[in-house]
C-alpha cells in the first residue's frame, strides 16, 4: 500500500470516526460502499467491513467498560442468532459470486440499505414526538411467544422473537458488512422497550462477539484487506473520540439532515459506480466516488464547524448559520 | 503482509487477524487516550478561541 494510500485511509477513517462517534452509528455502512466504488471486490469489501466494525466496537467496548449495562440473556440470545445469521449471510454472498452476481446484488442492497436508512434518518429530523415507539414496545411485549424471557428493566418478552430480529440482523451483517447497532439500537429500545443504557451496553457487547465472528469467516477465505482495516481503523479511533467529545456541545438533530443527506449520497453513489461499471462510463466512476467521499467530509466537517462555533458562541455568522442548517 | 506471507492454515490465519485487529483497537484506544487527556483542554481552548 503506498503512503499516498495510507494517508487517504486514515483521513477517512477520522471522518468516519467523527460521526461514527457523533451519531453512535454510520461507521460500518459507509465503509463497505466506500471501498465498493474504490473498485474492491464485494467478498473483500463485506469482510473488510466486517474486520472495521469488530476494531471500532472493541474500542467502544473498552470506552463503555466501566458502565456495566449489559443484559446478558438479551446479548447471547441475540449474539447467537446473529452468528447463525451471519454464517448464512457468507453463504449466501459465495452463492451468488459462484452464480457470478454476487457484486449486483451487493451494490443493489446497498442502494435500498441506504436510501430506507437515509429517509427514516431525515423523517426523524423532522419528528419531535415518540408515542407510537413506545405503543409499539407494549405491543411486542404482549406477544406471548414461548419461550418468554425476563430482561433488566422490567421487561418481558418472546425471546423467539429476540432470536428472529438477531437472525435477521446477522444475516444482514454477513451479506452486507455492516455492525447492525443502527437497526439493533431502534430494536432493542423501541421494538423491545429494553431501557436506553442497557440496550446500549448489550449492543457493543453483541457486535464485538459477532464483529469478531463475521470477521473470522471472511478472513478463513482471505477477504478481508488487512491494510486497509488497520489504517481505517487508526484515523476512526481518534475521528470517535473526537466525535463523542463533540457530541457534547451540538445538538444531534442539527446535524441529521446532513447525515441523511450523506447516505442518500452514498446510495446514489454505490447505483452511478455500478452503472458505470456496466456501461463502461468513466464518468460515473468518478462521480459515484465524488459523491461519496464528498458527503463524508461535508457532513464531519459541518459536525466539527458547528461544535466551534459552539465553542465561539456564535450563532451568527454564515458558516455557523449553514452547519446547524 | 505477515501473517499471509507465513503459510498458515487459513483458520489460523484468521485467528491471527483477529488477534491483530484486537490488539491494534487495545493500542489505539490507550494511545489516544493519553493523547486527548494530554493536548484536549488545550485543543478546546485553542478553538474556542481563548
Amino acid at each position: 500500500m503506498s503512503l499516498l494510500l495510507v494517508g487517504f485511509f486514515v483521513g477517512f477513517g477520522l471522518l468516519i470516526g467523527v460521526l461514527f462517534g457523533f451519531f453512535g452509528m454510520g461507521g460500518s455502512f459507509l465503509v463497505t460502499p466506500a471501498l465498493l466504488v474504490m473498485g474492491y471486490p464485494s467478498r473483500v469489501a463485506v469482510g473488510s467491513g466486517l474486520a472495521f466494525v469488530f476494531g471500532t466496537s472493541v474500542i467502544g467496548a473498552l470506552r463503555h467498560r466501566d458502565h456495566g449495562h449489559v443484559d446478558y440473556k438479551l446479548a447471547v440470545i441475540m449474539t447467537v442468532a446473529m452468528t447463525l445469521g451471519i454464517e448464512a449471510g457468507k453463504r449466501a454472498i459465495d452463492a451468488l459470486h459462484t452464480a457470478g452476481n454476487a457484486d449486483l446484488v451487493i451494490s443493489v442492497a446497498y442502494v435500498g440499505l441506504l436510501t430506507t436508512v437515509g429517509l427514516f434518518t431525515l423523517r426523524d429530523a423532522h419528528r419531535t414526538d415518540t408515542g407510537t415507539s413506545v405503543d409499539l414496545s407494549e405491543r411486542v411485549q404482549a406477544l406471548e411467544i414461548p419461550p418468554m424471557v425476563a430482561l433488566r428493566g422490567d421487561v418481558r418478552v418472546s425471546a423467539s422473537i429476540i432470536f428472529g430480529v438477531g437472525l435477521f440482523v446477522g444475516v444482514l451483517s454477513g451479506l452486507l458488512g455492516v455492525g447492525g447497532g443502527f437497526l439493533l439500537m431502534p430494536a432493542m429500545m423501541y421494538g423491545l422497550g429494553v431501557p436506553t443504557a442497557i440496550a446500549v451496553g448489550t449492543d457493543i457487547l453483541q457486535i464485538t462477539v459477532s464483529g469478531a465472528f463475521g470477521a473470522f469467516v471472511y478472513a478463513r477465505d482471505g477477504f478481508v484487506a488487512v491494510p486497509v482495516v488497520a489504517t481505517l481503523l487508526a484515523g476512526s479511533a481518534l475521528g470517535a473520540r473526537i466525535g463523542a467529545g463533540v457530541s457534547n456541545l451540538v445538538n444531534e438533530d442539527d446535524i441529521k439532515g446532513y447525515f441523511a443527506t450523506m447516505l442518500l449520497a452514498g446510495s446514489v453513489a454505490v447505483a452511478a459506480k455500478r452503472v458505470g461499471t456496466a456501461y463502461d462510463i468513466g464518468v460515473l466512476n468518478t462521480v459515484s466516488i465524488a459523491l461519496i467521499f464528498g458527503a463524508t467530509i461535508v457532513v464531519s466537517g459541518a459536525i466539527l464547524l458547528a461544535a466551534v462555533c459552539q465553542l465561539r458562541d456564535d450563532n451568527t455568522g454564515f458558516w455557523c448559520r449553514l452547519a446547524v442548517a | 503482509m505477515i501473517i499471509d506471507a507465513l503459510s498458515l492454515p487459513p483458520t489460523v490465519r484468521a485467528v491471527g487477524l483477529i488477534g491483530v485487529v484486537l490488539l491494534e483497537a487495545m493500542v489505539l484506544h490507550v494511545g489516544y487516550g493519553v493523547v486527548a487527556n494530554t493536548l484536549g483542554p488545550n485543543v478546546k481552548r485553542a478553538l474556542g478561541g481563548e
